[in-house]
């Protein structure tokens, strides 16, 4: 029974890689044959029709994809007998789904599909790793782990990651996109993004937004320490690198704030910010030493 | 010629003055908070004594010159060192110096009224006219009430605002900040926390003395101990068999308070610890602990019970120490232990399985000086051989003896032993009220937006809206309102 409900998970995440391949490519076509440039009475044209059609396609087999992982982690939860999130192939999985879902949320309000093409190399990578690598046989939790907490603590810290690489990911449109005006104008498929202005805006009202939700899982997982390990506050490896996201992106919001940071500057701090993120996932996962540190990671 | 520049005399006072006003600047800040943030990495990365003090004396071991100069620099206690102290204070002085003013000023401003209607309300942003075709000014003064505008009405003018909430919960989250720091000292000066390691039978009385390790605060009073006792009558690990990993930790104690007669049974599990009053007993770690009897050559015993040993995987083969210091010579045991024997090549004995389903005792008997004596502490699972020369090898199953020339030594079986950490940390109720102010007020001042919106009506209407920081949503606001006006539905 629990193994059937596995391998139904394992073949949902493996259809959702196989959309997210097709969202890739067609988000790809779109982002190369998107312009077309013609010239009329010596003024130049751009027409972006042409790829319409393959652009919802890549957006429809986002959503579709999602779904799948959607299920997919669902599966997984089930033929564990818990909440999906025992070890680092099931954080990557919802980590990946989360990081989609900010993005598909996103999208329903800001006009955000050129930002598909990264979005799905991001999910396709995150999921290729967990497959290829960090895949475990589904099995119960270690006795650390069985607490209610685990719900409340983990889903805080992956939808606050999900919406921090999505804000790092506007950011490094941001920069990109500031580089290609500073040399000039934007080149033609580039004209249709939206504006810095916008991009800035929209990066910063992502972190504002999410802030609070990680402070939370920070101060969930302080009250689990407290019950699982006799203190809420040890500077194991993986508290400090939250803490540092924290403090970062604390300073990130200070300096908007208070001090006026816009633009290039207040990009590389925001990607600086989710860069420990980052860093907190991959490095203490699997090389650091602490208390987070389970089993088969 | 030569000419003295005259520089304005700073003085004692303007000197403080100055840095007072440098340290609680908002750059200041800021700086001290991303320092705050690059001071936290090397504890990460380098091994900390509060937390690996066997991976540090490794460190001590492998580089020895290089430790002593980074134990100067206390990065083997990074989080209590002076340098790391001394931004996280110099933070919180600027945070104080910055939001205690700030809150006086808002707590008169948040009493005051908006100011007035300005003159031209055109040059304004959010700017519409129109002619007057009923009572807007009514209208707009029911809209703003029941918006909970404050509001503030003269010569056919209102000029409302809303949002001190921003102000007020910005303000909450770093006075809730002050409190969890106040929360952690309370604890650090007031508390305590032990750990002892028991065999399963075995009798905790909670006094000063029965720890194997115990830490006050600089103000806690020993008397303050609270009079409990703990048996440990059974301990169950359930492991699965398939990963190997642990599925269920169950510790069952008999427990005693006051004046220890009447004994209750409780259970201790992972995440559930057993409270008393502040006072919390955590279930930290467990291993097995061979039973051994150890015998002189004349058949006397020198020793005898059950010694813990230290797990090295998850597997749980174990390490550990036997040593005899009032045999003479003095003789000591380099042992592993593991709880399912298989061998493999290359590593010799291993475990193949967390359970004791086929256990093995491998020991190494030296003779010679246990170095005990010499003042230095010494771990009690391993055993500094430089003194000393073996005698024998074995690998011994459950009733079987080894015998060597100075004596013997009988693996008579294995109890498991249980980690427990008591702890009394009486601050961490104020650090947890801060943190959930904290994400209160973090809230509020997130997603509130300060504005203002006049409206004035002469010969024709007038309005117009300004927001603080630029924040969005106004424009939205204002149509409404507009639309109010002039009765569109």
């Amino acid at each position: 029974m629990s193994r059937n409900w596995a391998f139904l998970s394992n073949y949902f995440i493996y259809s959702a890689m196989a959309v997210y391949t097709l969202s890739f490519f067609a988000h790809a076509v779109e982002t190369a044959w998107a312009v077309r440039i013609t010239t009329e009475d010596s003024q130049q044209k751009l027409d972006y029709k042409r790829t319409e059609k393959v652009a919802r396609i890549a957006t429809a087999m986002m959503i579709l994809g999602f779904i799948f992982l959607v299920v997919g982690v669902i599966a997984r939860g089930i033929s564990a007998g818990r909440v999906p999130w025992g070890n680092m192939y099931e954080f990557s999985i919802t980590g990946a789904m989360a990081f989609c879902g900010a993005y598909l949320a996103a999208l329903r309000k800001y006009d955000l599909r050129w930002l598909g093409l990264l979005v799905s190399i991001a999910v396709l990578l995150t999921l290729g790793t967990a497959v290829a690598v960090l895949y475990r046989p589904s099995a119960p939790l270690v006795p650390a782990l069985k607490s209610t907490w685990l719900i409340i603590h983990v889903s805080a810290a992956i939808i606050s990651g999900g919406v921090f690489l999505l804000a790092n990911t506007v950011a490094a449109a941001y920069l990109y996109l500031d580089s290609m005006e500073a040399k000039g104008e934007r080149t033609a498929w580039a004209k249709r993004l939206p504006s810095l202005e916008v991009l800035d805006q929209l990066s910063y009202r992502l972190v504002a937004f999410v802030f609070p939700l990680w402070t939370f899982a920070v101060i969930a997982g302080a009250i689990w320490a407290e019950s699982a390990w006799g203190r809420y506050w040890g500077w194991d490896p993986k508290e400090t690198w939250a803490f540092i996201t924290w403090v970062a992106y604390a300073a990130y919001l200070h300096a908007r704030v208070t001090v006026g940071w816009r633009g290039r500057k207040a990009a590389w701090l925001c990607l600086f910010a989710g860069s420990t993120f980052l860093f907190n996932y991959v490095y203490v996962n699997i090389w650091g030493t602490g208390k987070h540190t389970y089993s088969g990671l | 010629m030569s000419q003295e520049i005259e520089l304005p005399e700073l003085g004692s006072v303007g000197l403080i003055r100055y840095s007072w006003r440098q340290l609680t600047s908002m750059r200041t800040a800021l700086i001290l908070l991303l320092l705050l943030g690059l001071a936290a990495i090397p504890g990460s990365i380098i091994p900390q004594r509060t937390q690996n003090p066997m991976k540090v004396s490794d460190y001590f071991k492998n580089s020895p010159d290089l430790s002593k100069w980074m134990d100067k620099f206390s990065l083997f206690d990074v989080y209590g060192s002076p340098w790391f102290s001394a931004i996280y204070i110099l933070l919180f002085i600027s945070l104080i110096g910055c939001v205690l003013p700030r809150t006086f000023e808002h707590f008169h401003a948040a009493r005051a009224l908006p100011p007035l209607t300005p003159k031209n309300l055109d040059r304004l942003e959010h700017y519409s006219t129109w002619e007057v075709n009923g009572n807007e000014l009514a209208q707009a003064r029911v809209w703003f009430k029941s918006k909970r505008f404050r509001v503030v009405e003269k010569d056919g003018a209102i000029s409302a605002e809303k949002g001190y909430t921003r102000e007020t919960g910005n303000l909450l989250f770093h006075l809730a900040l002050i409190l969890i720091l106040l929360g952690i000292s309370f604890s650090s000066l007031f508390g305590m926390r032990g750990e002892t390691i028991l065999n399963v039978g075995e009798r905790f009385v909670n006094t000063p003395t029965s720890y194997d390790s115990l830490q006050y605060g600089k103000l806690f009073k020993e008397g303050k101990l609270k009079t409990f006792a703990i048996t440990v009558d059974k301990f169950d690990a359930k492991y699965n068999v398939e990963t190997n990993a642990p599925e269920d930790y169950t510790l069952k104690v008999s427990f005693a308070q006051d004046d220890l007669t009447k004994s209750t049974e409780k259970i201790i599990k992972v995440n559930s610890p057993l409270t008393i009053g502040n006072t919390k007993v955590y279930l930290q770690a467990n291993g097995y602990s061979p039973i051994v009897t150890v015998r002189d050559s004349k058949g006397n015993v020198a020793l005898q019970g059950p010694i813990p040993f230290l797990p090295q995987d998850a597997n749980l083969r174990s390490i550990g120490a036997i040593k005899v210091p009032d045999a003479d010579p003095q003789i000591g045991f380099v042992g592993s232990f593991v709880p399912t024997y298989a061998r493999s090549n290359g590593n010799g004995a291993i475990s193949v399985f967390p359970e004791a389903l086929d256990p093995r005792l491998l020991l190494s008997a030296w003779i010679g000086d246990l170095g005990l004596d010499s003042g230095v502490p010494q771990s009690v699972y391993r055993i500094d051989t430089s003194k000393m020369k073996t005698v024998g090898l074995k690998s011994l199953k459950p009733g079987e003896i080894f015998t060597y020339p100075q004596g013997s030594i009988t693996f008579e079986g294995y109890q498991q032993w249980v980690n427990l950490q008591i702890v009394d940390d009486p601050g961490k109720n104020f650090a947890l009220l801060g943190g959930i102010v904290a994400i209160l007020g973090l809230l509020a001042s997130l997603f509130t937006r300060r504005r203002r919106i006049w409206i004035r009506v002469g010969d024709s209407v007038e309005v117009a809206g300004l927001a603080k920081n630029a924040a969005p949503g106004l424009e939205i606001e204002m149509a409404e309102f507009v639309k109010m006006l002039k009765g569109e539905k």
